[in-house]
């Protein structure tokens, strides 16, 4: 009997418009797939976002502890590394002093801890579900910003009851030099959380470092304590560049830190690019050693 | 026929046993690591050398080819593969060996409310775990309506969840998943939980995906699921394909070999002699393509064939139903027959076989005054594939499958009646 078949066509166009997920027991060594990151750009911005909402419904003060912690531990630096100790300030008020370096600095060290656990603490959703795992440390690194932000406004006040205004062309720089503050947190974070899924030591680890990480930048005492042919090693230690940097475009104090500056931004891209490799690396793994 | 939406060529996971629970102690560490500096960076390493734990293989040689639309449900005992086979699908975690393609967008459902947030109100949920599905914001927007009604959470939506029940999260959270609008879907044990009325509508949810032109793989224990939604089966056993084919064949393989460990079903005892006994059964009415199939729930005619050398004076003939698990389901006898030697048709008529899915086997006998002729456990097994009329749970599903219609009427006393 003559049955009348109706085919279905499917244009050719659209065939091949469909994209193909591969599976494969090695990916290539491309450490990133942007592509693939900004398809995730709304995924970044809610974790974010759980960040900074989860955070401050669990606290009682909530955003005063943004501006409690730098405060106090300026307070703390000034009176003994600067009353007491009387470090070289650069002819700044020692508050100032201290509270522009411990503005990044603090940002950096809680950015950076907190991309260090964050492979850990959401194992859960990591062994459950797909999505590109570097969007993890990027929005641990990006939900900092917000008390970085509040802490900021802490300090445009401080500098106010000091009579210090910053230089027009300095504060152009500032977004640079937040920007590698943001880098370097995620450089060290993507390394330190790659290998806190493997070995849990890391976390016991993190604690020491932020400590020797601190004397080793210009927190306490200036750059300018450092011998001139020695710079270039210190800015290896991005912090040094950034930490300078903010006091520099702030206050106009002191000098523009080129050659501490050069090295830091180099130390940073390395440190970046690095970090993406390793974490890619261990991003095939991590559900399963996690 | 379509085209083919998921291929897997030797899909492969080795693990080693213990190297993820057992952590090695910082000097059993710091030793490894001076024979060899560099490994401590390896993450395949684990801190621990290769040879030091035995290695298994939680999935081998997997190779399989999905059609667009297809729903294909994933069986298996437990840690037979089939949650690594999911997990590589959705790429929670690579494949040791092989390959796998899938065209289109794949969503994964391995755990229902993944990143689920106590602290945050239903609204800030779905938001969040919309996204880590992969949905965009602007997505979620415009189907945000949608999940909030198919949830039936809309009184709650801003609401901490802390404060949800176990029954409204899980809702809430199927409810975003089966919003997902990806071409393959990818469905662990999930449904397990949740009221039944509110599993049945993920079902037809699924069952709606899939109309859709979708294709699911769906990993159930429950075979009422399976056999509810898809029509082809894929029975993993220590990690690699035992069987796979058409829903009905296979979950009835596998339901019989749950219980039957040995080979006492096989249909081996009473093996027939072939000139004087049964020799052949069959499903006459309704006509299948296997004469062993039986897919509808009304009248059925079964034909046994007996051959015959000698006379039979006394012929006493029984026959009796049983399913997987050894249990008789049905008998009945026929005494006193006189039968000539030759071919005989016993022919069996009923109404309706209304027995649960699965695979039965029939048993049929003949005795000569106090001697027996024959007794043959009948092959092949009977695969009963009829639509289900049955509670979802498996642990609620009884041994018959009656279609029933249910009212509640109002009496004059104002006692509630309830027709069954």
């Amino acid at each position: 009997m003559p049955t009348e078949v109706v085919q279905v066509q499917v244009p050719p166009a659209q065939l091949l418009e469909i994209p193909v997920v591969r599976i494969e027991a090695r990916r290539r060594c491309l450490a990133l797939d942007l592509s693939e990151l900004w398809a995730y750009r709304d995924l970044v911005y809610f974790f974010v976002w759980r960040d900074i909402k989860v955070r401050y419904k669990q606290t009682v003060i909530g955003a005063a502890w943004a501006i409690l912690q730098p405060v106090l531990t300026m307070l703390v630096f000034s009176l003994f590394f600067g009353k007491l100790a009387k470090i070289p300030s650069q002819g700044l008020p020692y508050p100032i002093f201290y509270y522009s370096a411990l503005l990044p600095w603090m940002y950096f060290a809680t950015a950076m801890q907190a991309a260090t656990n964050v492979v850990v603490e959401q194992q859960r959703v990591i062994t459950k579900i797909y999505f590109p795992r570097v969007v993890l440390p990027i929005a641990s690194v990006m939900a900092g910003l917000l008390d970085f932000a509040i802490s900021f406004a802490v300090l445009l006040v401080l500098m106010a009851g000091y009579h210090i205004v910053p230089t027009a062309s300095a504060v152009l720089w500032l977004p640079f030099f937040t920007l590698l503050a943001v880098l370097t947190a995620l450089g060290v974070g993507l390394w330190l959380s790659a290998l806190n899924a493997i070995y849990r030591d890391v976390r016991y680890v993190v604690p020491f470092l932020v400590q020797f990480w601190m004397f080793a930048s210009p927190v306490a005492y200036p750059s300018s304590l450092v011998p001139e042919k020695w710079r270039w090693l210190y800015g290896l230690n991005p912090m040094a560049g950034v930490i300078e940097g903010f006091r520099w475009a702030l206050t106009g104090h002191g000098e523009p830190p080129s050659i501490l500056l050069a090295a830091s931004s180099l130390a940073v891209v390395l440190l970046v690019l690095s970090g993406l490799v390793y974490y890619h690396a261990v991003e095939g793994v991590i559900a399963d050693v996690v | 026929m379509s085209e083919i939406a998921i291929t897997a060529e030797g899909l492969g996971k080795r693990y080693r046993i213990g190297a993820l629970a057992h952590q090695m102690t910082l000097g059993e560490r710091l030793t490894h690591l001076m024979k060899a500096p560099a490994r401590w960076l390896d993450p395949r390493s684990n801190g621990s050398s290769s040879g030091r734990h035995p290695e298994f293989w939680a999935l081998r040689d997997v190779s399989f080819e999905l059609r667009k639309g297809e729903v294909v449900g994933l069986i298996g005992r437990n840690g037979a593969g089939k949650s690594t086979l999911l997990k590589i699908l959705s790429r929670v975690t690579q494949p040791t060996v092989g390959r796998a393609e899938i065209r289109g967008r794949v969503g994964s459902l391995l755990e229902v409310g993944t990143g689920f947030h106590p602290e945050l109100t239903g609204r800030e949920n779905t938001y969040l775990n919309g996204a880590i599905l992969g949905m965009g914001k602007k997505e979620i927007d415009r189907k945000f309506d949608g999940i909030v009604a198919f949830a039936e959470v809309e009184n709650f939506i801003d609401t901490p969840l802390k404060h949800y029940s176990t029954g409204m999260q899980m809702r809430l959270a199927f409810a975003v998943a089966a919003h997902m609008e990806p071409e393959t879907l990818l469905v662990d044990e999930v449904l397990a939980v949740g009221d039944i009325a509110f599993q049945k509508k993920c079902l037809g949810k699924m069952g709606e995906v899939a109309s859709g032109g979708r294709t699911i793989v769906f990993v159930s224990h429950q075979l009422n699921q399976i056999r509810r939604l898809c029509e082809k089966v894929i029975w993993l056993d220590h990690g690699k394909i035992f069987q796979s084919g058409p829903t009905p064949e296979v979950t009835g393989a596998y339901e019989a070999s749950m219980s039957r460990r040995s080979a006492v079903l096989k249909g081996t005892q009473g093996a027939p002699d072939v000139r004087n006994g049964f020799v052949s059964w069959e499903i006459v009415e309704p006509r299948n393509e296997k004469s062993s199939l039986l897919t509808t729930l009304g009248r059925v005619r079964i034909k046994f064939v007996l051959q015959l050398d000698k006379p039979i004076a006394d012929g006493h003939h029984g026959i009796a139903l049983f399913n997987f698990e050894r249990q008789l389901i049905w008998a009945s006898a026929t005494n006193h027959m006189e039968l000539a030697p030759g071919i005989h048709e016993f022919y069996y008529d009923f109404p309706t076989l209304p027995v649960r899915p699965g695979l039965y086997s029939w048993e049929v006998s003949l005795f000569d005054g106090g001697r027996q002729v024959d007794l043959w456990s009948c092959v092949p097994e009977m695969t009963v594939a009829t639509e289900i009329h049955q509670h979802p749970d498996d642990r609620w599903s009884g041994v018959l499958n009656l279609p029933c219609k249910t009212s509640v009427e109002r009496g004059a006393s104002h006692v509630e009646d309830v027709h069954i």
